[in-house]
């Protein structure tokens, strides 16, 4: 089960001539995803990487029977990437691209309105069910098979965090980064909601961070809906307050975004905070054991 | 990206926002030749500095002759001024806006910013404008009225017109309030600002609504479609090691500790800090490298960090996604010979190619201490550095 992508999602490369791009397809076919388009504008016809490339994402779909994507297009054409996958109706969109300007964002999030295709990211490192499917940047080989799901704003965060549950013998079911852009696709809520209802995942982790308030929303969202353990960690517990200018930001932001109102919010929720990213792992154990699903989460 | 508010001001301008005559001055001797241009029985000699609170702390000067324009420049050119924004360093003025004086009626709030739960831009109004706005949203938020805008349609003149009757502006001059509005939205827009604030906007005692100050931030994502903005960018405002990190396109905030971080990933840099701190150490500085470094990008980072005199060890803590580990081992290896490193080093390197990048390091012959977990390092490197 899982969720978002499985071990039958297709994908397409969009931007699959880069440098980048071209590298995380490589790693992404090596950890047995189904890559099989790619989509470069103009390059249409060549085949890389035994993957054959097209012009556009609609001609791609058509040809190949994909269902999802992967951007790597640089910055300034992201935005248009992103809407060109939508247009075409896939199911599933992840944008790894750093640097979109927010109001490219605002134009594409009010674009996919009334749309099927769900957006993961943008600047997000993928995501990755486990011994299935990987879409993005994360290194696959940390994850294993099993019943806890991640999700979280930091790549790097995420990778710490699924590296100590591995290392103590709990699999995973899907690790999601939605990305630290201040308008994205994929929040914290839909994730959760996600792994509410999948009968695989029976706890999960969710990292945040400063700014924003994601984690005070996905708190409440959990106090009211959750039937599974989460446990939290917040990044940011010790930065000092950023340079500003004027007020609008904290009036905006109505005093919440701080990562003591974020870890209150979460205390609040039930939702246990790991004092330090080092022990995400031990204190999701000692939560596993105090629900009895200890045994059931231990895979290897 | 912030910019001053005279340079704010001509923005505006250009979209056709009202706002007092002025101009940018750098000596008394300029101030006060700006002054009798103007001609105006009142004149504002207003310090330009990167923060707002200028006025309260008194960075903002009433003068009714061209002696009190030139005794005010004198007094306020070098000072530094120390705002509720500006940290307790403070800023040091190097320029001033002289601007012609206006007689206030009364003063109103609005401010332009992306409001992240509704992914669109927002536009926030007050009739309780000045100092205090925080407080007022803070007390009695119902004072702060607010439209939400459709990016396809951007700021309608309805939704302009509600707000300033909202904002309890006369009637008689809520279309021109509107219009100001409209004007304000397609500045923000076409500029990719971040913040447009106005506080305060004025009305005059000759019915005008005006904007009193500016406050800018760009985006700075899409600066490279903005070349004029760029243009505006004070070095003098900025701290020299973050104008040296963005050159290599570094996300680099320093900080008053002694251990110096080098890691991938804003979450991972944020919470290596928090590891630091937690195990009593203290970080000089927050340094995300990004995802697309190169050899040259680590040197540079490198060459930062120990241009702090404070740092008294570093800590590279990598878990490479996009970011390859041999790519940093080659960088910290290429890095600590150039500069000839002579503070301990605790590098911990997991993720893509983290084999190949602590072969790199074994080989290099430095004394590079490895370490395998972020606890471990953080403990390590405060060890080394007591």
């Amino acid at each position: 089960m899982a969720i978002y992508v499985n071990k039958d999602t297709k994908v397409i490369v969009q931007g699959i001539t880069g440098e980048t791009a071209l590298f995380h397809t490589k790693q992404m076919l090596e950890y047995g995803t189904k890559i099989v388009a790619g989509v470069t504008p103009g390059k249409g016809g060549q085949v890389i990487e035994g993957v054959p490339v097209f012009n556009t994402v609609a001609e791609a779909k058509a040809a190949t029977g994909a269902n999802a994507s992967v951007i790597f297009v640089p910055a300034p054409f992201a935005a248009d990437a992103i809407m060109e996958a939508v247009e075409a109706e896939l199911e599933f969109t992840c944008c790894i691209t750093e640097h979109i300007p927010v109001l490219d964002m605002v134009k594409v999030k009010r674009f996919m309105e009334g749309k099927k295709t769900r957006l993961l990211g943008p600047n997000c490192p993928g995501l990755v069910t486990a011994e299935e499917c990987k879409i993005g940047i994360m290194p696959g080989y940390i994850l294993k098979k099993g019943h806890v799901g991640l999700v979280s704003r930091s790549g790097t965060l995420t990778y710490e965090a699924v590296l100590q549950l591995s290392d103590a013998g709990i699999g995973q079911t899907t690790a999601v980064g939605i990305g630290g852009d201040p308008v994205n696709g994929t929040n914290f809520v839909d994730v959760l909601k996600e792994f509410n209802e999948d009968p695989e995942t029976y706890a999960v982790v969710m990292i945040g961070e400063i700014g924003g308030t994601a984690e005070e929303e996905a708190a409440a969202w959990i106090k009211e809906n959750m039937k599974k353990p989460v446990v939290g960690f917040i990044a940011g517990q010790t930065a000092p307050p950023g340079k500003r200018m004027g007020h609008a930001g904290a009036i905006i932001s109505g005093g919440k975004g701080t990562a003591a109102e974020k870890v209150k919010a979460m205390n609040d929720a039930g939702i246990e905070i790991a004092p330090t990213p080092s022990v995400i792992g031990e204190t999701l154990i000692k939560v596993l054991k105090e629900k009895g699903l200890y045994e059931k989460c231990k895979t290897h | 990206m912030n910019i001053h508010e005279y340079q704010g001001k001509e923005i505006l301008r250009n979209y056709g926002v009202a706002v007092p005559n002025g101009k940018v001055a750098f000596s008394p001797d300029e101030a006060v030749k700006v002054a009798k241009e103007l001609g105006s029985n009142i004149t504002v000699v207003k310090a330009q500095i990167h923060a707002g609170g200028r006025g309260k702390a008194g960075g903002v000067k009433v003068a009714k002759n061209l002696d009190e324009v030139r005794a005010y420049a004198k007094d306020l050119l070098g000072k530094i001024l120390v705002t509720q924004q500006t940290g307790p360093q403070g800023k040091e003025v190097k320029r001033l806006y002289i601007e012609e004086g206006c007689e206030i009626k009364k003063e109103y709030y609005i401010s332009f910013i992306l409001d992240r739960s509704t992914s669109r831009i927002t536009v926030m109004g007050s009739a309780e404008g000045g100092m205090e706005i925080e407080e007022v949203a803070e007390k009695s938020p119902e004072k702060i009225f607010k439209e939400v805008i459709d990016p396809i349609t951007g700021l309608l003149p309805f939704q302009a017109r509600r707000l300033a009757f909202n904002m309890e502006i006369p009637p008689k001059l809520v279309n021109q309030a509107a219009k100001l509005m409209i004007g304000l939205y397609t500045a923000f827009v076409e500029k990719d600002a971040s913040i447009l604030e106005i506080n305060p906007l004025v009305l005059t005692e000759d019915d005008k609504i005006m904007a009193l100050d500016a406050k800018f931030n760009f985006d700075a994502n899409a600066l490279y479609r903005h070349p004029d903005i760029v243009e505006l960018r004070d070095f003098d405002e900025e701290d020299p090691k973050e104008i040296q990190a963005s050159k290599y396109d570094l996300n680099y905030v320093s900080l008053d500790g002694n251990i110096g971080c080098l890691v991938n990933g804003a979450g991972l840099a944020m919470a290596t800090m928090d590891t630091i701190s937690y195990y009593g150490g203290s970080p000089a500085n927050f340094l995300d490298v990004g995802g697309g470094a190169n050899t040259e990008k680590v040197t540079e980072a490198f060459k930062i960090i120990l241009s702090d005199p404070n740092v008294k060890g570093i800590f590279v803590n990598i878990f490479g996604g996009i970011m390859k580990c041999d790519v940093i081992a080659e960088g910290v290896v290429a890095a600590a010979k150039q500069i000839g490193l002579n503070v301990p080093l605790v590098v911990r390197l997991e993720g893509t190619n983290s084999a190949l990048g602590k072969e790199i390091l074994n080989k290099s012959g430095l004394n590079i201490i490895g370490t395998t977990s972020m606890a471990e390092g953080a403990q390590k490197i405060i060890e080394l550095v007591r």
